[in-house]
């Protein structure tokens, strides 16, 4: 499957995400500390594909998210939507490319504002964003839309409060799609929800990407779900990609040893396999993004650690469908 | 004849052409404040108080100002026509009393509703906006809290003289100030909800924003602090009053009735007793609906 044929969508350039945090009782004249929640990533995104993005907890996945979408502001870097800088744009020019992009929240009942009727909830970017809509027209969208999700559209004057968790995910699926927009970004969208409500969801996404051609960034820290709907993932470690790939062969041949500790980590559901299998257990904490490790963020907790990996900042190698960042690539993998 | 199958899927499929009406927070809250026995007893002894204040005066043969020269100091007697007794210059009590509350009701709903509107808005702003905005529009709170109030009044009145329009004045520069923090706070809580984030994403403007998705998640807060600020407005008004720097004579309130009252309770007791009787039953009726509210709207909290 080669990538470079198809329409580049979002190009995301060296983004950075800094947070200046003052300590507790530090003098007011004292230079807050700066928190580099993501800090340098490159992303490429072509249409109606779906780019999945795992990391543990705290590694920038959600933050990147937000700075794409322009929910935060980058400290640094370009989000190219279509060949247009996003990143400077004021909320008047942001509303052209608001409809293309749109999001789905991880906490299914938080997204959703308790006081309103989910006819309103899902009716409501339709009346912002495109006020030259008529009232029916809307009403009648609505409930299309709440037919494409699997919701009966005889719901809509209940209430957020009177759903299930599934359900109310459908309704903020529902939400993001009535624009019709290109590219849904998908802030772990099922991590809030059952093992069996995960499946529904993440196939109603396929089959909506299918129909509506959509193109999807999937974050979650589940393997196997990133794994199910991803036609490439990026791996991330402290505000940085480590690794990205076509889902294919970053599964079956992990590079980056934050990779390979991530994947044999992976429960398998047969007994047998899982019992033999090794896992590559990581020492010691997430360092601190507030003074990451010089130069590899990972040096500190990697098995095949050197000198040299203080000294340089490794930068994405490799071919096209498969990229890495580490010094020892080439040496590790012979 | 339909047969069952027929009969069924037209069941069927007139069930699903049904818009099923959702039960909203508002109407649950609703039926447990009606399960409330005590906030519903204030609220119906409360209706009685304020038709009583709005048609008593109608009732009784003598205007509040009228001097009786035959009866003063009269204890309360239907015969005479003074239900509730006269004061220490033979004016009718029944209708005083009346009047009097028409005065307190007013300054406390006034002051409830100019601090829900200003307070609600300039705190669920401050608190939206956040950043400098915020900061300049809480210390200009904070300046206006740390001014100190009994002057404030008593330079208004010995400038402009008693006038009950600057009551409601001062008492409404005063009244939405807790309103407003109360509410700030609120928001900030609010404002990192994932349905605000929703919101900016598909691009609601601010002020769609407060208005749709902060005040709404607010009110419930809001309407209980209102109906627990009513009692302090009147308590308020009563104690300006009573120092002498309330309504105008032969205007009055429940507050000054009860200051004449008191000069008098050796003697003429129900003078006293009469407004006192009313003040305490409308604090106590505000303050179990206020209650009422909080337990209907915040049903965790119990």
């Amino acid at each position: 499957m080669t990538t470079t044929e198809k329409e580049l969508l979002l190009d995301v350039q060296d983004l950075k995400v800094h947070f200046s945090i003052k300590k507790e009782n530090a003098w007011p004249w004292s230079k807050p500390a700066s928190l580099k929640a993501v800090n340098g990533v490159d992303l490429k995104l072509y249409a109606g594909e779906t780019l999945g993005v795992v990391g543990e907890s705290g590694c920038g996945k959600s933050t990147l998210a937000r700075a794409i979408i322009g929910l935060i502001k980058a400290t640094d870097g370009n989000v190219l939507w279509l060949g247009q800088d996003l990143t400077g744009l004021d909320e008047k020019s942001l509303r052209a490319t608001r409809k293309d992009i749109q999001m789905i929240f991880q906490d299914p009942l938080a997204s959703l504002n308790p006081r309103m009727t989910i006819g309103d909830i899902i009716a409501e970017p339709l009346r912002t964003l495109r006020p030259d809509i008529a009232k029916h027209d809307v009403t009648e969208r609505v409930q299309a839309m709440m037919k494409k999700v699997g919701l009966l559209p005889n719901l809509v004057n209940r209430y957020p409060h009177e759903f299930s968790g599934g359900q109310c995910q459908r309704i903020g699926i529902a939400r993001a799609l009535i624009l019709e927009p290109k590219l849904i970004i998908c802030d772990e969208p099922v991590s809030a929800l059952d093992v069996s409500i995960q499946a529904q969801v993440v196939n109603l996404l396929k089959q909506l990407q299918r129909e509506m051609n959509l193109s999807l960034i999937f974050i979650a820290h589940d393997l196997s779900v990133v794994k199910h709907i991803s036609d490439r993932v990026v791996v991330m470690y402290l505000g940085n990609a480590v690794e990205v790939g076509t889902t294919e062969k970053l599964f079956a041949a992990p590079r980056h040893p934050y990779t390979q500790a991530l994947m044999s980590a992976v429960p398998i559901p047969d007994p047998h396999k899982e019992k033999n299998k090794q896992i590559q257990l990581l020492e010691g904490e997430l360092p601190s993004p507030v003074n990451p490790p010089e130069g590899c963020v990972f040096r500190t907790r990697c098995p095949h650690a050197i000198p040299e990996c203080a000294q340089q900042v490794p930068v994405l190698e490799g071919d096209q469908d498969h990229q890495s960042a580490c010094l020892r690539t080439a040496e590790l993998l012979t | 004849m339909l047969s069952t199958t027929a009969n069924k899927e037209a069941v069927e499929s007139f069930s699903e052409q049904l818009e099923v009406k959702g039960r909203s927070l508002w109407d649950d809250a609703r039926r447990r404040f009606f399960n409330n026995r005590a906030a519903l007893t204030s609220l119906v002894i409360l209706g009685f108080v304020t038709m009583f204040v709005f048609v008593g005066p109608m009732l009784s043969q003598f205007a509040y100002d009228e001097v009786d020269w035959g009866a003063m100091h009269a204890a309360p007697s239907f015969a005479s026509g003074h239900y509730f007794g006269t004061d220490s210059l033979g004016r009718d009590l029944f209708v005083r009393s009346a009047m009097g509350g028409r005065i307190s009701l007013m300054v406390g709903v006034m002051g409830a509703v100019v601090a829900v509107l200003i307070g609600t808005l300039y705190g669920a702003a401050a608190g939206f906006i956040g950043g400098r905005t915020d900061r300049v529009m809480m210390r200009t709170l904070e300046i206006l809290y740390s001014f100190p109030f009994m002057f404030f009044v008593i330079l208004l009145v010995t400038f402009f003289g008693r006038n009950i329009l600057l009551i409601f004045i001062a008492i409404g520069a005063v009244s939405w100030l807790d309103m407003a923090r109360i509410v700030r706070g609120q928001t900030l809580s609010i404002k990192s909800k994932e349905f605000v984030e929703a919101a900016t994403v598909y691009g609601v403007s601010k002020w769609a924003m407060i208005t749709r998705h902060i005040v709404p998640n607010v009110l419930g807060i809001v309407a209980v602090y209102a109906t627990l600020l009513v009692p302090q407005m009147i308590l308020f008004e009563s104690f300006l009053s009573f120092l002498g720097l309330g309504v105008q004579e032969p205007m009055t309130s429940w507050g000054s009735l009860m200051n004449e009252g008191a000069q008098t309770m050796e003697i003429a007791l129900w003078q006293l007793a009469v407004p006192a009787a009313f003040m305490v039953t409308t604090l106590f009726c505000f303050n179990f609906i206020g209650d009422g509210l909080r337990d209907a709207l915040d049903p965790k909290d119990r």
